[in-house]
């Protein structure tokens, strides 16, 4: 299936959860959070929440800031 | 020095805190936390990017000082609270560096959008800390709100213009309940001083250090400054006079 991510078209393995699509893009669970269809998506809810095709996901993480 | 500088039952082992912002590399943020001694710093959320080599975080970690999430280049308290939010769930902390900007020309905050977003997190269980105006008004509204430190501009970002209006600084102090953070426009480690002596708690500052010819030096001197000026606020200066006063006894001159 197809999402959007982080403004482009990303193919993903149906059934692919939030905690699945975090850790192939950025290999860790640490430091990324994503945000879905506008909605943040709890920490704790990573592992339950299955990603649908069509869904717009912005995925952000920490960087250099004052 | 005894006294301990806390926020939120947090004591933190340093009064300088330090921006992450515009480093020329990871490396030099490495040397900078070494040099500067801080207990804590700042990080921006932004997408992932895969291309990068390297993340801030293991900077971080290897030093062992807490992060503290901003909300940097947001404008409305919406786009201010979903940071917040994403960063919590990133960061695994509740603590946010509340930034809500009016425009990018002065950067200045939207005192309306910030209240509003500081009153929300507070209200979802953030501890937050809020980059404001140097206005005392707005600080003590604020602190109404619940948070757990206010944090003053001294001038715009960026800017390196110092303390603009000390007065209005101390005005802040004078009737803070929380912590007061000089947050923004120090440029040299006499600023950095200053906001200490005007009776600052700790002083948050990125691109005086970052954007310095030798940011590990001026790292190392922000360190020093704020340290001497916490020291000289607490030892109690003169008070200014318009005459002279000797310091030399007056009496005993010979008759020359």
């Amino acid at each position: 299936m197809r999402i959007e991510l982080n403004g482009r078209v990303h193919e993903l393995a149906d059934g692919t959860t939030v905690a699945g699509l975090i850790t192939s893009v950025t290999g860790s669970a640490r430091g990324s959070a994503a945000v879905i269809d506008g909605e943040v998506v709890p920490r704790s809810a990573w592992s339950e929440v299955a990603l649908r095709e069509g869904q717009s996901v912005e995925l952000i993480t920490a960087v250099q800031g004052g | 020095m005894t006294d301990r500088f806390v926020i939120a039952g947090i004591e933190l082992s340093s009064r300088l805190i330090l921006g992450t912002g515009g480093a020329p590399s990871l490396r030099v943020i490495d040397q900078t936390l070494t040099a500067s001694g801080a207990a804590m710093c700042t990080v921006a959320m932004r997408r992932v990017d895969t291309s990068t080599d390297g993340s801030i975080l293991d900077v971080i970690d290897r030093h062992g000082v807490r992060i503290l999430p901003n909300t940097a280049g947001c404008r409305t308290a919406r786009e201010a609270v979903q940071t917040a939010q994403l960063a919590r769930e990133a960061l695994e902390t509740d603590w946010v560096k509340l930034e809500v900007v009016a425009d990018e020309r002065t950067l200045l905050p939207d005192p309306i959008e910030l209240l509003d977003a500081a009153q929300t997190l507070v209200a979802q269980g953030f501890h937050v800390l809020p980059y404001t105006n140097d206005d005392p008004v707005l600080a003590r509204r604020l602190q109404q709100a619940g948070c757990v430190a206010v944090m003053p501009l001294g001038s715009p970002i960026g800017t390196g213009l110092g303390i603009g209006n000390p007065h209005n600084i101390e005005l802040i102090v004078s009737e803070a309940t929380v912590p007061v953070i000089l947050d923004a426009g120090i440029g040299t480690a006499s600023d950095a001083a200053l906001a200490m002596e005007l009776g600052c708690d700790a002083v948050l500052l990125a691109s005086a250090v970052t954007r310095a010819q030798d940011p590990v030096a001026m790292a190392e001197s922000m360190a020093l400054a704020v340290r001497a000026g916490h020291l000289a606020r607490n030892a109690g200066r003169i008070p200014k006079r318009f005459h002279a006063q000797a310091s030399s006894p007056t009496e005993g001159m010979a008759v020359l």
